[in-house]
């Protein structure tokens, strides 16, 4: 009886989502229509009619909608590549740093992360944009980050210009900025907003990976450390061959969960005009009126980003407890 | 001199120590002493970045607190955000640890909105994309969790269910919303929502982001709350069918509660990232906290140079909110 009622419950959902999905389908299809949009993906070869400021490979107005959101996936992924490597290494110098045995450094870590963990994301976005954009000189007087006699990186209104490896006549060499009439060229030119997006991702997410490493070394037995240190390792060794392997193991699964969190807010790219996937697709959407297609494109993109660091994660976590001989 | 002080006597220290109070020192020169109280835009540009451009905040606070809403009316969205502070304070004192907190949220919120929307009892009536600033980031975080919250309960208790038809619904709605970010189901609230609906209807824009922020939250929160359901032994399931409660009694009376106080600190987290993360709606045209500031300054070409001072007075709002709130979670951690 039970079973049955179950059973009749269950089928009874499963008609319901389908009923509701063909009846939206049908509702959506109609409405695109009657604004003059056919629905489907066909709009992706259309000619996307923008520039993009930012791109990693060539695009004009002349290219395609699809090639708009290569642009822009590839702007994504080198935000957040870039804000991964810089978070994990602050993140974790912050969490140690909240161990240390120096009151007064742990006490300054620990500012760190009250500091900018409870500031939204988007204002520190903000905030270092208009910092960059307000203070920064003009091209023609940017800054010798490094002085005369390092590597040649200039920091200017137009942004961050560094030395590129690049294929010469010679092979592999580096190619210098060079400052031209009004701004840098050759080298590579990493534009305020990339700043702003990368920079702030940074020190939000590293406020949270402190806290995600520090859990995890306090909770390594204290009687580790002591033994380590009673067999003659430094302190240095002891954290590196006794503490970090051990904390890696609980370590692991909530990194990768601040790590998905950092690429899903990465989006916020868009409030100061990074052409991420997000910007391109807004754009895209505003222009073409394909919203259920572009949305859908964004929402792919991120599920199908997020399954992969969480594989590739998990793969990570899966080795180390085998090579550990974990259970 | 005692042990504990020697200890802090080390050169690293010293060189530290002179640092921090080098840094605080300068800190504490630009954000008061140096800086211009008043709303004058000239004595602001003659700082010339020496010091903080307070001014901005004084000739623009009604802006900032209260966006677009009709100046004359704006009484109004003060005594609400008022309340709103009010009934906050009386959730977390005793005589409201009960049933009775339910009555004064009832109340509370249809106050609340009567004294934003009007149109009744000679208020004007005042419509919601007007509405702006601090009152919408309240309205934003405190209804978009009030909703999240039964969504949460009922997504955690389907996922955790035995019929499975209905535990991979909730499973798929689950990890497909936690899998994408905030931005794109603001941007489905916005420009598919409309879409969905049969021609001829249409919801105010606030209400559409709400629903996105619910659906939003709610995945969050359901996984939260699953936590606390997996946690609770199965002892406690059985003696409940024992005794020959039904499903719904057993969950409301028996594992819920046990369930909910287990991941308190965990929800209040949730909590306080919903509050941050309201200032993203702007990205969809509403002008919350982090908004009003831009249509503040942005708009007014006098002004727009210290949008940065203006930022920062934002963030330290939103320092000072979920600071206490975190504080207050820790002290509910200790209590159970």
């Amino acid at each position: 009886m039970q079973k049955a009622r179950n059973l009749l419950l269950q089928a009874a959902i499963v008609g319901l989502v389908l009923l509701a999905l063909y009846a939206l389908a049908g509702i959506v299809a109609a409405k695109m229509r009657g604004l003059g949009v056919e629905p489907g993906f066909g709009f992706l070869a259309q000619r996307a009619g923008f520039d993009i400021g930012d791109t990693l490979i060539d695009f004009d107005a002349a290219d395609s909608y699809g090639r708009a959101f290569v642009v822009g996936l590839l702007n994504t992924v080198a935000v957040a590549l870039v804000a991964i490597v810089a978070s994990v290494l602050l993140g974790g110098a912050l969490g140690l740093g909240q161990l240390a045995r120096n009151r007064l450094l742990a006490r300054l870590c620990e500012a760190y992360v009250e500091l900018f963990r409870n500031v939204p994301l988007l204002l520190q976005v903000l905030i270092v944009y208009v910092l960059l954009i307000g203070r920064l000189p003009l091209p023609h007087e940017a800054w010798h980050v490094f002085g005369d006699w390092g590597p040649d990186v200039w920091l200017s209104k137009s942004g961050l210009a560094l030395p590129w490896p690049i294929w010469g006549e010679g092979g592999l060499m580096l190619e210098r900025p060079v400052l031209g009439r009004f701004t840098f060229s050759g080298g590579a030119m990493l534009s305020p907003e990339f700043m702003a997006v990368a920079s702030a991702l940074t020190l939000f997410t590293a406020a949270y990976i402190a806290e995600v490493v520090r859990g995890s070394v306090q909770s390594v037995s204290q009687r580790q450390t002591e033994a380590a240190l009673a067999l003659g390792l430094s302190d240095a060794q002891t954290l590196r061959f006794v503490v970090v392997p051990q904390a890696l193991r609980s370590m692991i699964p909530p990194l990768a969960n601040q790590l998905l969190n950092l690429i899903k807010n990465s989006s916020l790219a868009v409030a100061v005009g990074y052409p991420d996937l997000v910007a391109v697709a807004d754009t895209t959407l505003n222009q073409s009126g394909h919203a259920v297609e572009c949305i859908a494109i964004i929402m792919a993109v991120y599920l199908t980003l997020s399954l992969l660091t969480a594989a590739l994660m998990g793969g990570w976590h899966a080795r180390l407890l085998r090579q550990q001989g974990g259970h | 001199m005692g042990a504990a002080m020697k200890r802090y006597l080390t050169p690293g220290n010293a060189v530290l120590g002179a640092l921090l109070l080098w840094a605080a020192w300068h800190l504490f020169d630009w954000a008061i002493v140096q800086a211009v109280f008043r709303p004058d835009v000239a004595a602001c540009h003659a700082l010339e970045g020496r010091g903080a451009c307070w001014g901005v905040v004084a000739e623009k606070y009604r802006v900032i607190f209260f966006g677009r809403y009709p100046f004359e009316e704006q009484w109004r969205p003060l005594l609400a955000t008022a309340l709103m502070l009010v009934m906050l304070g009386l959730s977390v004192s005793r005589p409201f640890r009960n049933r009775r907190i339910l009555v004064l949220w009832g109340a509370g919120l249809a106050i609340f909105l009567l004294l934003m929307k009007g149109g009744l009892f000679g208020l004007a009536n005042v419509d919601t994309p007007r509405w702006g600033g601090l009152p919408l980031t309240l309205i934003l975080t405190v209804f978009g969790l009030a909703g999240a919250f039964p969504l949460a309960v009922l997504l955690a208790l389907g996922r955790n269910g035995r019929l499975p038809v209905v535990r991979s619904v909730c499973a798929v709605f689950i990890e497909i919303v936690r899998g994408v970010p905030l931005v794109a189901v603001l941007f489905m609230a916005a420009f598919l929502f409309p879409l969905f609906l049969p021609q001829g209807w249409d919801f105010p824009a606030l209400l559409r982001v709400l629903v996105g922020i619910v659906l939003f939250a709610g995945a969050y929160l359901a996984e939260v709350i699953r936590g606390g359901l997996l946690a609770i032994p199965r002892g406690q399931t059985e003696a409940a069918q024992a005794l020959g409660l039904s499903y719904w009694q057993m969950q409301v009376r028996v594992i819920l509660p046990q369930a909910l106080r287990q991941v308190l600190p965990a929800l209040m987290n949730s909590a306080i990232a919903l509050f941050k993360d309201t200032s993203l709606v702007i990205i969809v045209g509403l002008f919350e906290l982090t908004g009003a500031l831009g249509l503040a300054v942005d708009g007014d070409p006098k002004w727009r140079a210290f949008a940065l001072d203006g930022y920062l007075f934002i963030a330290l709002i939103y320092w000072i909110g979920c600071f206490a709130l975190s504080r207050y979670s820790r002290t509910l951690e200790r209590a159970t």
